[in-house]
């Protein structure tokens, strides 16, 4: 059976795969595909099931806060009502504060490391990657009870420095792994011609290194900002009486969410598409 | 001189990064181990006497939203391998060129935040909201019934969140399947089923085994879910975690909790990669 060749089969038992077998056998095939093209769309919208809501009630128009039932399209939430409530927008101003200085600490200290594990071995690399994978597969509320025990019996006052400094520490394991999965890309030869033609340590690493992995550096810190700016399990935990976004949402669901959460979430939601687009532009223009 | 500081070069670039997740990451691991032995209260401070009972008394109070937690983490897995795994088949075998579009759109929940998709659910699911509202006020359910404040919507909602977690790790190791394997399996006589079953599935299992670790540990660590969509009577043990630190300010409690979860997780992980080691899942699957 096994030393059967491709011209003794049968005719119409085999073939390719798009051609197998009979009309039967290949009106099943494609009913197959059918249905699994149509499951795949009804996943697709079921995950973009809230987006929907959240736009479609940023445009809803209700009596008080209770933003449940439609109760008629108004743009009024788009303007300066946007601003309505001063500690929603503080809290906004939080997050943004905390999501752009949590990546840039991350995007430094997590481009080095990622440099380190992918172009050099050495003692020790192990016990990095281990401590790296462990602040990655951790469970969130681990790390938050963790820093909460730390900052508690070190008398750490909590505030937007402690949310700060727990944001970097779980961004820049992300950032270290994109930046490693560049590096490790990387032609050598690029770097030793640098340094052949007699560019320095610096030199090399600024004109042929740095823009060479930079596709992996905006990469990590695009994801940095995102996993940042949405955290809310590690954040609730070391914030002590600041609010961020998410955690404003929280605090507020007991008392009905008012109109300007969605479309605050639409606004970031559109701008978070527009945001990786542009990245994935410039990743484009930069081939690996 | 030149070889010694070319040597120290790795060790300098991770120093910052290294020590960074030193103290705030193994340090406060080392606290929380701490603390969940110690005595006290938030007022007059906790001190440590090795008083390893907090956590039998930890386990008696609370193994029912430990159990919950695992039963809930492993019905939303079960659940997320069972909508992933289709779609990713379709997407990597039949995509085309819209295979990066496909994994755009599966995506898109993570441009909005987590705790706000989740109010979302709540919305959808309310009692006379979007969805049972009408079909309330159409006679189709009962006015008494309901999905929200069940361990339905909480398992829902996890499986939700966590959905693109299993879908991605799938896909890409059914889209590095050579798909001249099946071919040749057709070819050698084997039906769909048996190509997919003998062939495939095999080829994608590093990839579901990784997908389930990438939603189970957190789904069963989750407290955002059951609170926001399980009511008061689906609370897990990460409700409980919080509650202790940020409500009752028992310290010593919901420390000896948090580690007890990271420490049945990171068995349960470890022991689980053993068992189903991808060699070993391979060779019988090969059988």
């Amino acid at each position: 059976m096994t030393t059967l060749s491709s011209t003794e089969r049968p005719p119409g038992a085999s073939g390719s795969p798009a051609g197998s077998g009979g009309p039967a056998r290949r009106g099943r095939r494609r009913l197959g595909d059918r249905l699994l093209f149509a499951y795949t769309w009804a996943v697709i919208i079921w995950l973009a099931l809230p987006i929907g809501v959240m736009i479609a009630f940023s445009f809803n128009n209700p009596h008080g806060r209770y933003n449940f039932t439609w109760t008629g399209f108004t743009l009024k939430w788009y303007g300066p009502h946007l601003f309505d409530y001063p500690s929603l927008t503080t809290a906004i101003g939080n997050s943004l504060i905390v999501a752009a200085s949590a990546t840039t600490g991350a995007v430094i200290l997590g481009t080095l490391v990622g440099l380190a594990l992918g172009k050099y071995r050495f003692r020790g690399l192990g016990t990095a990657n281990l401590v790296q994978f462990a602040a990655i597969a951790a469970p969130e509320i681990v790390l938050a009870s963790s820093l909460l025990s730390f900052f508690v019996t070190l008398r750490v006052p909590l505030g937007l420095p402690t949310i700060i400094v727990a944001h970097i520490m779980f961004c820049l394991s992300f950032v270290a792994v994109t930046v490693r999965a560049r590096v490790l890309t990387l032609d050598r030869s690029l770097e030793e011609a640098a340094r052949d033609l007699g560019a320095g340590a610096w030199t090399t690493f600024r004109l042929v290194t740095l823009p060479l992995i930079f596709p992996g550096v905006l990469a990590g810190a695009l994801l940095a900002f995102a996993i940042s700016v949405d955290d809310f399990v590690v954040t609730s935990f070391v914030a002590g009486s600041q609010q961020t976004f998410p955690l404003w949402i929280w605090s507020a669901t007991r008392n009905g969410l008012p109109p300007q959460v969605d479309v605050l979430g639409t606004l970031i939601f559109v701008g978070g598409l527009l945001l990786v687009s542009a990245a994935t532009l410039i990743g484009r223009r930069r081939p690996a | 001189m030149r070889r010694l500081r070319a040597a120290a070069v790795p060790y300098l670039l991770i120093l910052p990064g290294g020590l960074w997740l030193v103290i705030f990451f193994v340090i406060p691991l080392i606290a929380l181990i701490s603390l969940s032995t110690q005595q006290g209260d938030i007022v007059d401070g906790f001190t440590q006497t090795f008083h390893f009972a907090n956590y039998a008394t930890a386990w008696s109070n609370y193994h029912q939203q430990f159990l919950r937690s695992l039963l809930y983490g492993g019905l939303a897995t079960i659940l997320c391998i069972v909508l992933a795994y289709p779609m990713a088949y379709w997407i990597a075998f039949r995509g085309g060129a819209r295979k990066s579009m496909y994994l755009f759109l599966i995506l898109l929940p993570f441009f909005v935040s987590f705790v706000l998709r989740t109010v979302s659910w709540q919305y959808i699911l309310g009692d006379n909201g979007l969805v049972l509202g009408p079909l309330k006020s159409a006679g189709i359910f009962p006015q008494g019934f309901r999905v929200l404040a069940t361990g339905t919507a909480v398992i829902g909602g996890l499986t939700y969140n966590y959905l693109p977690f299993m879908v991605l790790p799938v896909y890409v190791a059914l889209e590095r399947i050579d798909f001249r394997l099946v071919e040749a399996a057709q070819d050698l006589y084997a039906s769909r089923a048996v190509a997919f079953r003998r062939v495939v599935l095999p080829l994608s299992l590093p990839g579901l085994f990784a997908g389930v670790l990438l939603t189970f540990v957190p789904v069963a660590a989750d407290y955002v879910n059951a609170s926001l969509l399980g009511g008061t009577s689906n609370t897990m043990v990460g409700n409980i975690i919080q509650d202790e630190f940020l409500n009752v300010q028992d310290y010593p409690t919901g420390s000896a909790l948090s580690f007890m979860l990271m420490a049945l997780l990171l068995v349960g992980m470890f022991s689980y990669a053993r068992a189903l080691g991808t060699e070993e899942v391979l060779e019988v699957a090969a059988r």
